[in-house]
């Protein structure tokens, strides 16, 4: 491959954002023929460098060269129309047209004045049978089923004579057999020529379609490899990177004995819990005074397990046990009747009320808890707000303000505090410290360690393993939407062992879901 | 100087300031048309005068908008509260044109029951399509929106029932303490809901639900009972309203009593400074919201605008107020005009222009 031209290569491409520096000189190659796996965490410039590629943002230095021209788009459609089309995570057809109208639409065609309908539906099926889908194109899109979308969103794409085709993370809605459809299709594209951007969470796809592999990391390139040479583990490394602390030194969470910890009766236990097409059957136990933390890449399934064992999202399959006896943990008012708390990481779309204000949004929980006929008093309320204000040093510390106006760090806290004034014996954090500054982060981990001793159980999910493994007593691994295994938290476990776990997984796959 | 620019900041960034402008500006060109404007005299121990005539016809609308701003401070909206008026005046009409005395006070409360228990039933129609079944509320109350009228007139068998009732008819246009009777009946209400709402935690509660339904659900909510229980009292509201739109002309008249009164309501209401998207709500920017409308009609009668007009011209000032309340349109208005030469900030040029 390396004797023949690349079709797209970028050079030095920066673009920064206000206070963010969101790629830093990155190089990118793309040969004909072949499927590129564009890798990186959260936040590493996958979609950046999409972006800048497809002109939706233009880029502030560095070349774009497409089949030997130099190129630099104003937007998707003037990207489509020089051959690099895109085909995004969330199906963006219509489901109200049909088939055939979603393939042409924009570009029908057509007479003088009419659409010419029957030359419209010839061509989609021409065009699906390519793909080896036989389906009826009258029919409106919304009728079948997600991967058939995919497919079309891809009929579309490679339509408009693409040369370079970007999948951005295609897979993430689609089960086993409906990867494999996918993936037997972008076989046929690549031997046909099309080169293929495939960006995606999972591990396994990668090593199973891409030939090459590019890293980013922190907006930097890390490095471009062929899949043959780059173990698993070896990858994951260099996806996660072995940063540099640069939080204050927390003592490593006094590592208490496991074994006395968890003699006790579990607070909640999960057997086979799962929810088809959003994670596998897991069981987990978690005991008071106990901090579970969750490893394992974006998509994994660390969510998803956090908001089943909340009640957020309803489980289709196994039980839940609060203290031991049989309970339904099946919405969220159940899941807080048995004392348990939800941080979530979107904190904007599923924690705050952002036109709320700081106090009201700290005793929202505790509120509805009581039903609105009885309200908190305020001044128990005005007690309340004042006295975790100023134990999670809250900035401003003005409760009235509407708590939009908050930074990420600030924002957090405050949804920490409406749980934890309602005194919570499980406070499931989500994310807690994605996004936020330094300062802030450590104040959140310190906490953490101070709710545990004084009783609390925790679930823990962090996509920074460092954080993981400081704070917490076991740490279970999700990969590729399972529970892989456990592990104790003893001095036999550091990040490689984990990254190891995350990388190859050690546990044996059950029959699909 | 810096002093009295910063409150004279806070009091234009109030949301109720351009509508009070507003409100004020019509007041003023009244006065300037029609010098007798203002003036309120005393007839036979009652007041008289354009102002008294203002807060009692605009009383109705205060009734039907507070409903309205829970509803809307849900994110949903009740089309349906001008059927609702008329559903309510109809079975209190029907009621005391049946009784031997219309004039007994024991028949109209009865009618006044009659009419608030159809009016919480119809509510829990509505509230139970939206919360339960989850139908859009647009389409939710468009259903009695339309078939309500048909109701109505079932109720009055298509024919308007005329009564003769004194103490039915004192609900519009009687007096108490030299006031009209309809004047404290809305005060009432609108003591009772703001009560409801802001001495017990359902204001914030709505608030939450309808600035951030998953982060409500997510934090164990029971938003669907909330729901339901806006689109009752919504129709209590309107059902009261109904009493008094019938009680005015005392006949009951299915096609036309409450006619369009959701419109004007919503209108209040947005005025007042609440969001058709939900989440914070002001009571009080409706009451102030109904009443810019009441005398933007009144204006409209007062000063012999053609028929063929007037909705041209209520339509305008109801433009113009929405405008200049946006900020986003005040600050392209202000970047428009070039900085002054001694180059005040955008926010001072801003707020020199004062509408209407």
């Amino acid at each position: 491959m390396s004797g023949r031209q690349p079709v797209l290569t970028m050079t030095a491409i920066s673009k920064s954002f206000p206070g963010v520096r969101a790629l830093d000189g990155v190089d990118f190659r793309l040969f004909p023929g072949e499927v590129h796996a564009l890798m990186g965490e959260n936040g590493a410039g996958k979609s950046t460098l999409i972006k800048v590629l497809t002109g939706v943002y233009a880029h502030d230095a560095g070349d774009i060269e497409l089949a030997g021209q130099q190129v630099s788009f104003t937007g998707p459609m003037q990207a489509a129309a020089a051959g690099v089309s895109t085909v995004y995570q969330e199906v963006n057809l219509c489901a109200n047209l049909s088939v055939a109208e979603n393939i042409f639409i924009g570009r029908e065609p057509r007479t003088l004045a009419a659409i010419r309908w029957g030359e419209m539906r010839r061509r989609a099926r021409d065009l699906l049978a390519r793909l080896d889908l036989h389906i009826d194109v009258t029919q409106l899109l919304g009728t079948y089923s997600l991967a058939v979308q995919q497919m079309v969103a891809i009929a579309r794409a490679i339509d408009i004579q693409a040369r370079v085709l970007i999948l951005d993370e295609p897979t993430s809605s689609l089960d086993a057999t409906e990867v494999e459809q996918l993936f037997r299709i972008m076989r046929q594209l690549r031997d046909e020529g099309i080169a293929i951007i495939f960006v995606t969470h999972f591990l396994d796809q990668v090593y199973g379609i891409a030939d090459r592999i590019t890293v980013l990391r922190n907006g930097r390139l890390v490095g471009e490899y062929p899949t043959a040479e780059l173990p698993q583990l070896a990858l994951v490394e260099k996806m996660i990177g072995k940063e540099l602390d640069v939080l204050e030194s927390l003592d490593e969470q006094s590592k208490r004995d496991l074994a006395a910890l968890e003699a006790s009766t579990p607070f909640l236990q999960a057997e086979e819990l799962g929810r088809k097409g959003s994670v596998a059957p897991f069981s987990l136990t978690i005991h008071a005074g106990e901090v579970v933390g969750l490893a394992g890449l974006l998509g994994s399934g660390r969510t998803e397990v956090a908001r089943l064992l909340f009640g957020a999202d309803r489980a289709d399959h196994g039980r839940t046990a609060v203290d031991g006896k049989p309970a339904s943990l099946r919405n969220p008012i159940a899941a807080i009747g048995h004392d348990i708390a939800f941080c979530s990481e979107n904190r904007r779309t599923e924690g705050l009320v952002g036109e709320l204000s700081v106090r009201e949004n700290i005793i929202l929980a505790m509120q509805a808890a009581r039903g609105w006929l009885r309200p908190v008093p305020r001044r128990r309320q005005d007690e309340l707000v004042d006295k975790y204000v100023k134990a999670l040093s809250i900035r401003p510390a003005d409760p009235e303000i509407p708590v939009r106006n908050l930074s990420g760090g600030n924002q957090q806290k405050v949804l920490l505090a409406r749980w934890l004034i309602t005194e919570p014996r499980l406070l499931i954090l989500d994310e807690p410290t994605r996004g936020i500054d330094v300062g802030a982060k450590a104040e959140i981990q310190k906490l953490v360690v101070q709710l545990s001793d004084g009783g609390m159980a925790v679930l823990f999910i962090s996509a920074e393993l460092e954080e993981v493994l400081r704070l917490s007593h076991k740490i279970v691994v999700m990969r590729d939407r399972q529970l892989v295994t456990e592990l104790a938290n003893d001095h036999t476990v550091d990040a490689d062992r984990v990254m190891q776990t995350i990388a190859s997984g050690t546990h044996h796959e059950g029959p699909e879901a | 100087m810096s002093n009295s620019k910063a409150r004279w900041d806070a009091v234009t960034a109030h949301s109720l300031f351009w509508p009070a402008v507003a409100l004020v500006a019509l007041l003023v060109a009244n006065t300037i048309y029609r010098p007798g404007f203002l003036s309120v005299e005393m007839k036979d121990g009652h007041l008289y005068g354009s102002l008294v005539d203002i807060l009692r016809l605009a009383a109705p609308l205060i009734l039907v908008g507070l409903g309205m701003t829970l509803v809307i401070a849900t994110g949903g909206i009740d089309l349906s509260v001008g059927s609702m008026c008329a559903i309510s005046g109809a079975i209190a009409c029907l009621h005391i044109s049946q009784q031997p005395d219309q004039n007994a006070l024991s028949g109209v409360l009865v009618a006044l029951a009659l009419g608030i228990g159809l009016s919480l039933l119809l509510g829990a129609w509505n509230g139970a399509l939206v919360s339960i079944i989850g139908i859009q509320p647009i389409i939710a109350t468009l259903i009695l929106m339309v078939a309500g009228r048909g109701l109505a007139q079932l109720i009055t068998e298509g024919q308007i029932i005329t009564i003769n009732s004194e103490p039915y008819k004192s609900v519009g246009v009687g007096y108490l303490l030299t006031l009209p009777l309809a004047i404290f009946i809305a005060a009432g209400v609108a003591l009772l809901v703001a009560a409801v709402t802001r001495r017990t935690a359902l204001g914030m509660i709505i608030e939450a639900v309808g600035g951030n339904a998953e982060a409500s659900r997510l934090a164990g909510i029971r938003s669907a009972r909330i729901t339901f229980l806006v689109y009752v009292i919504s129709a209590v509201c309107a059902g009261i309203a109904g009493f008094m739109v019938t009680a005015n002309v005392s006949s009951a008249d299915g096609n036309a009593a409450g006619l369009w009164i959701e419109l004007d309501a919503i209108l209040a209401v947005v005025i007042g400074g609440t969001s058709l998207a939900g989440g914070r709500f002001s009571l009080s920017g409706t009451i102030l919201g109904a009443l810019l409308i009441q005398t933007l009609t009144t204006t409209v009668y007062a000063m012999n605008i053609s028929p063929q007009t007037s909705l041209l011209f209520k339509a305008v000032v109801v433009i113009i107020v929405c405008l200049v309340q946006a900020p986003a349109f005040r600050a392209r208005f202000a970047r428009r005009r070039p900085a002054a030469p001694a180059a005040p900030t955008a926010a001072d040029q801003s707020k020199e222009q004062v509408p209407a």
